[in-house]
């Protein structure tokens, strides 16, 4: 195929610049490929172990530290809440404790003043009661003055209606004795 | 031109899978030598910046919430990384560095070669031959430093019946010898007939210009054919990587810990 009028560059290219059987077969080539293939394993195997290999693993090592770093924080405010929340239930609980207290003091206090008005009322009213009754009592002892002296008046006149003279004093003696009776 | 020849028997269409496997200086026609700046240079180059971009300047903030580019770097270190440990062992970690480089290196070579117009270097056994040799050199030679002739326990199978250990031994030899091969055959075959299959569809498929009769059932079809080949080459790209990097580690492991 390969003519001589065409400058063959090499056994494995026809006059027309296509490909003889397989080119990955050239051995023409093989030491091309190989050179730069060389070059660009060293190349890459320098930035890989140089550059990127380490920076991803420090990145990666750094991450796994922040993650470590905030659980701990995360943690540790946890258990701050969880302490703010018991001093918020103890001073709760205490200003409850503090009002019942004020409660019952005032009610004691209240209930005192309430006992002794109470008592100083009942005394007035017992003191007035007392008056009243010796009031009542001397009324009723002057009404029954009265009444002898009116029964005595009117037994006398009755017996002196009948014709008969009334004796004071037996009168008053039978007056008396009736009304005992 | 001369080509017209090859596909002057499929009525016009123009065949040349291989043609973008050739090796071609950069600049002018000559030929290539060893030092020659070539479409190899180029998109190895390219591989190597893309890495850069994204292991380097995607990390260059150092971020404790990692924006999108920082995440797949960290997402790439954490994949390498926790196979080196799964699979190598925790004694394996000073090599994270050679096969993160091996495996971002392949990676990056595929996938590059997945764009259109794109040279694929990791289609080449010269480069993937390379690639296990190194590894190869790499397990043998750490196997000897580490264990002395105790390495070559590797071969001898206490657990098997002794008439059959030579045997085996034989057996196992030649599979150790045979690992570079199938390492850097793998993954340049694999490149390579994804690639050379798009091509070929993608010859069909300006089929309706030269028939519209046929074309109109070939052109769709070939390029439906090179969407999901194109899918398929994604899913390979990544996983020849994988198998690359994953088949490195175990062979580490045989080095650093040669009885069974």
């Amino acid at each position: 195929m390969a003519t001589e009028t065409h400058d063959a560059v090499s056994a494995c290219l026809d006059s027309g610049g296509g490909a003889v059987g397989m080119p990955q077969l050239c051995g023409d080539w093989f030491g091309n490929q190989i050179f730069w293939l060389a070059i660009a394993l060293v190349v890459l195997y320098f930035i890989l172990s140089r550059i990127a290999l380490p920076r991803i693993a420090a990145v990666l090592a750094e991450r796994q530290g922040t993650i470590t770093n905030d659980l701990a924080a995360a943690e540790d405010l946890k258990s701050k809440a969880a302490e703010a929340e018991e001093a918020y239930k103890q001073a709760l609980a205490d200003a409850k404790a503090e009002a019942q207290k004020i409660v019952a003091e005032t009610k004691a206090s209240i209930k005192k003043d309430l006992d002794r008005a109470n008592e100083e009322a009942d005394a007035e009213i017992k003191a007035k009661t007392a008056e009243g009754e010796k009031k009542i009592a001397e009324i009723r002892e002057g009404a029954l003055d009265a009444v002898k002296e009116v029964a005595k008046d009117v037994t006398t006149e009755l017996v002196a209606s009948m014709g008969q003279k009334a004796d004071g004093r037996s009168v008053s003696a039978a007056v008396n004795a009736r009304m005992k009776g | 031109m001369a080509t017209e020849a090859q596909g002057a028997d499929s009525g016009g269409l123009v065949f040349h899978p291989m043609d973008q496997f050739i090796v071609r200086p950069l600049f002018g026609d000559g030929a290539v030598g060893l030092f020659t700046l070539t479409n190899v240079t180029l998109w190895m180059a390219i591989a190597v910046a893309a890495i850069f971009a994204l292991l380097v300047l995607g990390t260059s903030k150092r971020a404790i919430v990692p924006g999108r580019t920082q995440s797949i770097a960290e997402l790439a270190y954490d994949f390498i990384r926790k196979m080196v440990e799964d699979v190598a062992g925790k004694d394996a970690l000073p090599f994270f560095p050679y096969i993160m480089t091996l495996f971002m290196f392949i990676v990056f070579a595929n996938f590059i070669g997945l764009l259109p117009m794109a040279y694929t270097t990791t289609s080449h056994i010269a480069v993937t031959a390379v690639l296990a040799m190194l590894v190869f050199l790499t397990v043998t030679i750490l196997g000897f430093v580490k264990h002395g002739v105790g390495f070559l326990g590797l071969f001898w199978i206490t657990a098997a019946p002794l008439p059959l250990r030579p045997v085996l031994a034989l057996i196992e030899v030649i599979s150790y010898f045979v690992r570079p091969v199938s390492h850097s055959i793998r993954l340049a075959g694999n490149m390579m007939a994804g690639h050379a299959v798009i091509k070929v569809f993608a010859a069909f498929a300006p089929m309706i210009a030269l028939s519209v009769g046929v074309g109109i059932l070939v052109t769709p079809l070939s390029i439906l054919a090179i969407s999901a080949i194109y899918a398929l080459e994604v899913l390979v790209a990544f996983i020849q990587a994988y198998v690359f990097t994953i088949l490195t580690c175990v062979y580490l492991r045989d080095a650093l810990h040669p009885h069974h």
